[in-house]
């Protein structure tokens, strides 16, 4: 405000002016050397992630790939997705891949977390005991198979630990109006495969992800019942963690979700362990936006 | 039990191919258990010395608190260290969460109660005549640590071999601040939890079965030291 009532002596001024114009060229140029080099991702970069992606093997096929294309050294911590998401909130991991869209949605919402893109999915599935004391086989409901699950008191194993498969589960429990928790309910409290092997030793039913189930097909006894509803979509994304927070390697985020976005990464998932299982563990879902998956899985259910 | 069998043939299979990645693990467990046991010895021995021969007030309380400390669980430890060494907590800076050395931190609190409480037992045996004769005769403080080490050797080794054996089969602390890494700081017992949840048995047994060994031969070392008839 001073300098605009005082006024400027002639000489100063063209000092100004002089000093004004090297002040732009010597900008210019540092803009001109930043841009052929941006600076590089380096460091570590704590990922935050789910016992699904580990237990099926899903993130060693693709940690180092990444890990050869950048310097960054990738420590991916597999927890429940709650427990992700927290890791987040306080600025205690740097990127996630996590399958929790709701909470994902709330973590962006609250300033946590951004840059989020869908990934891949796959599916969750109803399994259960040959027996299928509940009679849930072929069903195309979720929510229908839990109402039948509860009313016959047929035992069911939750995760219990707040995961992504657990909140799907308390979701689909929510769609059926049942509030589960006499005896024929237990909680594991424990990851994907644990569960499963608990499940199948109590010959009860058990909601899963795909590639879980599929990984240890040959280790239990339980049989996929109910699969195809669209309520059983399994939408794996990642997310960077907000910058503003203390110590968050954001270069190394933003080259992990490029890479979890490039053709490479995409194939790998696609053909994640395709032909052992004679199936796909997960699909690639770059680029698309959930209601085309939606659709997507609709069809891939029709055609069975 | 076909499993079980499957499993010990695993183990077998796995050390006679010399598989690299559970060389590496065994080898890590070694070194992270190796030096929280060290560490806190070096610190416990003279702590529970300290309790054991000295008379202050406050000092019940405190060998109260370290016999509780002896019982404390691994998972608390596990998280009290995690909050501790996480980004937003208060040694966050240092960068040493999911390290090998946060799972030496966590492992050195497991087992420096253990080292202190067996030690403080251990000393207290000794005679305190025996001490007052060597201070008459001139002994000086180095002098005297060493005569105390000397004739609580047993106790003592049982001491380094209880830290040893509760660190190296630890697991909540483990993989709580180490985040079981793998190439990092991925260890027997989380190495074990992993591929059990995997439903890869026959390699959770063999890494068992490793760990046993391992906690076996180091044991059967110390043993030898404490079973040794003074030369």
């Amino acid at each position: 405000m001073i300098s605009a009532v005082m006024p400027i002596p002639a000489y100063r001024s063209r000092l100004g002016a002089r000093l004004a114009l090297a002040g732009l060229v010597a900008l210019t140029l540092l803009v001109l050397a930043c841009r052929p080099a941006p600076p590089a991702p380096r460091g570590d970069l704590i990922l935050a992630t789910t016992t699904s992606v580990q237990d099926s093997g899903l993130l060693e096929a693709l940690i180092p790939v990444f890990e050869a294309g950048v310097n960054v050294n990738v420590k991916p911590v597999a927890v429940g997705t709650g427990a992700a998401l927290r890791l987040a909130e306080e600025g205690n991991a740097d990127a996630l891949f996590v399958h929790a869209p709701d909470a994902e949605r709330a973590l962006v919402g609250a300033g946590h977390a951004y840059n989020r893109h869908l990934v891949a999915y796959n599916d969750f599935v109803i399994v259960g005991p040959r027996a299928d004391p509940a009679n849930i086989a072929g069903d195309t409901d979720a929510a229908t198979a839990f109402t039948a699950i509860a009313a016959t008191e047929a035992r069911f194993i939750s995760r219990g630990d707040d995961s992504g498969t657990h909140k799907r589960e308390r979701a689909i429990w929510a769609e059926a109006r049942i509030v589960p928790g006499d005896s024929w309910y237990a909680e594991s409290g424990q990851g994907m495969g644990a569960t499963l092997t608990i499940a199948d030793q109590k010959l009860a039913y058990v909601l899963t992800d795909r590639g879980t189930f599929l990984a240890l097909s040959d280790d239990v006894d339980l049989i996929p019942l109910v699969e195809g509803d669209p309520a059983l979509l399994n939408l794996y994304s990642v997310l960077q963690v907000s910058p503003a927070k203390l110590g968050v390697n954001a270069l190394a985020a933003v080259a992990w979700i490029e890479f979890m976005l490039s053709e490479e990464a995409q194939a790998i998932i696609n053909d994640f362990r395709r032909d052992e299982f004679g199936r796909p563990l997960f699909h690639a879902a770059a680029g698309l936006q959930e209601a085309e998956v939606i659709e997507r899985f609709t069809v891939q259910a029709a055609d069975g | 039990m076909d499993l079980l069998w499957d499993g010990i043939k695993e183990a077998f299979r796995l050390w006679i191919r010399g598989d690299a990645e559970i060389i590496e693990i065994t080898l890590r467990t070694l070194a992270v258990s190796s030096l929280a046991t060290a560490v806190s010895l070096l610190l416990g021995v003279p702590i529970g010395a300290a309790l054991a021969l000295k008379r202050f007030p406050g000092r019940r309380p405190l060998v109260a608190l370290v016999n509780t400390g002896m019982g404390m669980p691994p998972v608390v430890v596990g998280l009290f260290v995690a909050i501790m060494l996480w980004r937003s907590g208060p040694f966050g800076g240092l960068g040493l969460i999911y390290t090998p050395w946060a799972i030496v931190i966590a492992q050195f609190v497991i087992a420096v109660p253990l080292v202190i409480g067996i030690s403080l037992a251990a000393i207290q045996t000794i005679d305190p005549k025996l001490l007052d004769q060597m201070i008459a005769l001139g002994a000086n403080r180095l002098q005297l640590l060493w005569l105390i080490v000397r004739e609580a050797r047993l106790g003592l080794l049982a001491a380094l071999m209880a830290g040893f054996g509760a660190v190296i089969s630890e697991v909540g602390a483990s993989i709580m601040v180490g985040g079981n890494i793998a190439g990092e700081t991925r260890v027997l017992t989380t190495a074990t939890v992993l591929e059990t949840s995997r439903g890869r048995f026959e390699v959770a047994i063999a890494l068992g079965v490793m760990l046993l060994v391992l906690a076996y031969l180091v044991n059967l070392v110390f043993t030898s030291a404490q079973q040794r008839r003074p030369a």
